[in-house]
């Protein structure tokens, strides 16, 4: 219990406390539609150098409707659509960064960032360093990521991994609608380019939030993963729409006897090594959840954690969880069998824990 | 610019004067077109012979204004003539190249100079192409002994470079591309700060992080060079914006390469700009050849400016080898730019003398022939020869200013090249702006295996 509450301590600076402990004051649902744009609008109001940018999002509020109402509020100054052009308006919004604005860039999906990845990677991550300082590129790209419902191959890719690799960027990947509104706001303010990884199916969905997430100066820290459920027997790893899978998993096992601890990743780069290898030597047993494909994906790392920090801690082989190795396929019967489910994860559990 | 076209094609000296009253005229409809709000595209009757009028045909349509039609995309006039234009139809006279000196230095009489260039300034440009000419030589030479791995010379671009940085304030923010050495020395980058930069070494503000010549001063407002191609130009206009939004009395430039104008980037950059009414001037360096790809492989329409009119831009072509005109040039864009906030393309035509960097030898591409022709067409020394001709030069001061650079040079390289690296604790520094915990504790692992295995670590390599 000790090393439980000085996990949660350590794992959520003096923001919220778990949940799953603490509910007894949740006043409110928020979507994760809602807790984007409260965010934005929040930190559009607070800091006049903060601007949005991407197709679609003032005068049709949005491809998504996140950005809805920031363009009658603010201005078209501050709030620009821009013409088709990925590589363009990321360069643009990298300049308008370099130049002492902070700009918002909103990628329609992850996907289309396939066309600016040159300016993410080699302009906004690497010019502090190249520069040594003197230039900073406080950026947020944000959108939606992963796999959606029919949309396919390439409209579904999970793009955590590439950029969670690259020094220089911070990778976040927010769950509920606390790890959303906290996140964005920490991202704006950062002075370090960031990208936000959003999921589209999560956008409608509402979770509970309090008081103190609703404060105008929420803001969680980057770097720290969050345990959403403590527990004993094995550590569920998961970033995004994942981590509901794996508290959903948990509760299935409980009533199996089989005690799960849940991680909420949040952040992705920098990733919560201490706070991973933590859980996986109290519980001795991992098992890694993820949307995206196996090679080199996020679970690759975990299990790398697992075995390099903790292998004398492990009673079992790491496992993971991971997406089909496909492009994804259209038919709604093959798109699920290509993604991970519950089952998968109980199935996962069960052979760590040998039985 | 337009007057200056019209005044151009009329002089009688001018030959092509028949061809240039033409596209005078054509950018006249146009532009007049243009200024009715949306743009617009005025379809056209193809005139075969230099000089003929609109046919009476297109006439008439457009005074039946019925026969307009306001498409979402801009207002057009209609024609039942069927008429291509562009490519192996119509071709389009190019836009003609303005120049006021030619190519021996010689001033051209009545040539438009809006900008006159006053002694102090034109002394301050031809003393830095001097210095420009001689870190040129002898920093090539010294990457050829090994002393650091590589160098790119700007031979044949030293008006382009310093007649533009001339014509700019410090307020403006420059993003170049690589061959643009001019435009910091011309600000105030020293020649040893340039040694610096090659060696890496610890005194230069780069940490030792960047290839040589990749130079960068926040100070003199010059963003750091970047290798990929044409980034910067969407960077520029970014900057712009900012300028704008933040009521700024600067604007933003970008150079760049007639090679690089072929990226995806360009094209974002100049179509962008212009929806978004950045103050940004864009400057080209048509060059002649991208490493071994010469223009002709490169585009086949009007090189760069040709492209402008097409984004809605005001552009302007130049004799890059002809510093007073590209001073001019620069300073008429820069004060569109900023009192209009609009974005300007201007494209300096000039010759890359030299081989497109150390890693390349140009003699294996290029006929021997051509590379002489140019050099005779050298741009310093057609300055210097005006220069001399205002009385604000001499021979002697010549000899003597070429006699300081090089000794300055040799010194800069020598200092430079003594001067110890960065510590090891550098390459850990500025990845973020503060620098997160996992990458501390990397640090101290590199530390801890150095203090045990000595030898791992060069030792004239510090620690921290």
């Amino acid at each position: 219990m000790q090393r439980l509450g000085a996990l949660l301590r350590r794992s959520q600076g003096d923001a919220v406390l778990a949940p799953q402990l603490l509910r007894t004051y949740s006043t409110m649902q928020m979507t994760i539609r809602d807790a984007l744009n409260s965010a934005m609008d929040e930190e559009m109001a607070r800091d006049e150098t903060v601007f949005v940018m991407g197709e679609e999002v003032a005068e049709y509020q949005g491809a998504y409707k996140i950005t809805r109402g920031l363009l009658q509020k603010y201005g078209p100054k501050r709030v620009r659509d821009t013409p088709i052009t990925e590589a363009g308006f990321t360069g643009i919004g990298v300049g308008a960064a370099f130049q002492g604005l902070r700009p918002i860039v909103e990628f329609m999906t992850f996907n289309f960032s396939m066309q600016a990845m040159d300016q993410i990677i080699n302009s906004a991550a690497k010019h502090h360093y190249m520069s040594s300082g003197a230039i900073t590129c406080p950026i947020v790209f944000r959108g939606a990521n992963g796999a959606a419902a029919g949309v396919a191959a390439q409209h579904s890719q999970c793009f955590a991994a590439w950029y969670s690799s690259v020094p220089g960027l911070k990778v976040l990947a927010p769950y509920d609608a606390e790890d959303t509104r906290g996140l964005l706001k920490a991202s704006i303010r950062d002075p370090d380019p960031v990208v936000f990884l959003e999921n589209e199916i999560l956008y409608g969905e509402s979770f509970p939030v309090d008081q103190a997430v609703l404060d105008k100066d929420f803001v969680l820290p980057i770097g720290k993963a969050k345990v959403m459920r403590s527990g004993t027997d094995v550590t569920l790893i998961g970033f995004g729409k994942m981590v509901g899978y794996n508290l959903k998993a948990a509760e299935l096992l409980e009533q199996e006897g089989i005690s799960c601890e849940v991680v909420n990743l949040r952040s992705l780069k920098p990733l919560d090594r201490e706070g991973i290898a933590q859980s996986i030597r109290k519980t001795h047993r991992v098992v890694s959840v993820e949307e995206g494909w196996p090679q080199c994906g996020i679970g690759s790392e975990i299990v790398s954690i697992a075995v390099e920090e903790c292998f004398d801690d492990l009673d079992a082989p790491p496992e993971r969880v991971t997406g089909a190795e496909v492009p994804m396929p259209y038919a709604a019967n093959l798109e699920a069998a290509a993604l991970p489910t519950t089952d998968h994860i109980l199935a996962a559990v069960k052979r760590v824990m040998g039985k | 610019m337009l007057a200056a076209w019209r005044t151009v094609a009329q002089r009688r000296q001018c030959p092509r004067a028949p061809a240039l009253l033409a596209a005078a005229r054509h950018l006249a409809s146009q532009t007049a077109a243009a200024s009715t709000q949306s743009a617009s595209v005025a379809a056209e009757v193809p005139s075969s012979s230099s000089g003929s009028e609109p046919s009476a045909r297109l006439l008439s349509s457009s005074q039946q204004p019925e026969e307009r039609m306001d498409f979402p995309g801009g207002s057009v006039p209609f024609t039942a003539a069927m008429s291509f234009l562009g490519g192996t139809f119509s071709p389009r006279a190019p836009l003609p190249c303005y120049r006021t000196i030619d190519s021996a230095g010689l001033a051209i009489a009545d040539a438009d100079i809006p900008h006159e260039l006053d002694q102090e300034t034109a002394v301050k440009m031809y003393k830095t192409m001097v210095t420009l000419q001689t870190v040129d030589v002898i920093f090539y030479e010294a990457q050829r002994q090994g002393r650091f791995s590589f160098y790119m010379t700007s031979s044949g671009e030293e008006a382009t470079a310093i007649g533009s940085a001339a014509a700019l304030t410090n307020d403006d923010v420059i993003f170049s591309q690589y061959r643009e050495q001019g435009v910091i020395m011309y600000r105030g980058f020293s020649v040893q700060d340039m040694a610096h930069q090659c060696f890496g070494n610890i005194h230069e503000q780069g940490k030792g992080r960047q290839m040589p010549i990749h130079y960068g001063s926040k100070a003199l407002n010059f963003h750091t060079i970047s290798s990929t191609l044409a980034t910067q130009l969407p960077h520029a206009v970014g900057a712009a914006y900012a300028l704008k939004l933040q009521k700024r009395n600067a604007c933003a430039v970008a150079y760049f390469g007639e090679g690089a104008a072929s990226e995806g980037d360009f094209h974002a950059a100049l179509n962008f700009a212009a929806t978004l009414k950045a103050p940004v001037v864009f400057i080209c360096r048509n060059n002649g050849w991208a490493i071994s790809t010469p223009a002709t492989d490169q585009y086949r329409g009007d090189g760069i400016a040709g492209r402008g009119p097409g984004y809605g831009m005001a552009s302007l072509r130049v004799d890059g080898g002809d510093a007073r005109a590209v001073y001019n040039a620069t300073a008429a864009a820069r004060k569109i730019a900023v009192e209009q906030q609009v974005p300007v393309l201007v494209e300096a035509m000039s010759y890359r003398s030299g081989h497109h960097s150390t890693s390349d030898d140009s003699s294996r591409y290029r006929a021997a022939e051509e590379m002489r022709q140019w050099r005779a067409r050298d741009p310093v020394a057609r300055f210097q020869r005006w220069l001399v001709d205002q009385g604000w030069w001499s021979d002697a001061q010549d000899t003597s200013a070429r006699q300081e650079a090089r000794r300055d040079v040799i010194k800069a390289l020598e200092t430079a090249q003594k001067a110890p690296k960065p510590p090891l604790s550098a390459m850990f520094e500025d990845v973020y702006a503060r620098m997160p915990w996992h990458l501390e504790k990397q640090q101290a692992e590199v530390f801890a295996h150095v203090r045990t295995h000595p030898d791992a670590c060069p030792a004239d390599i510090p620690v921290k």
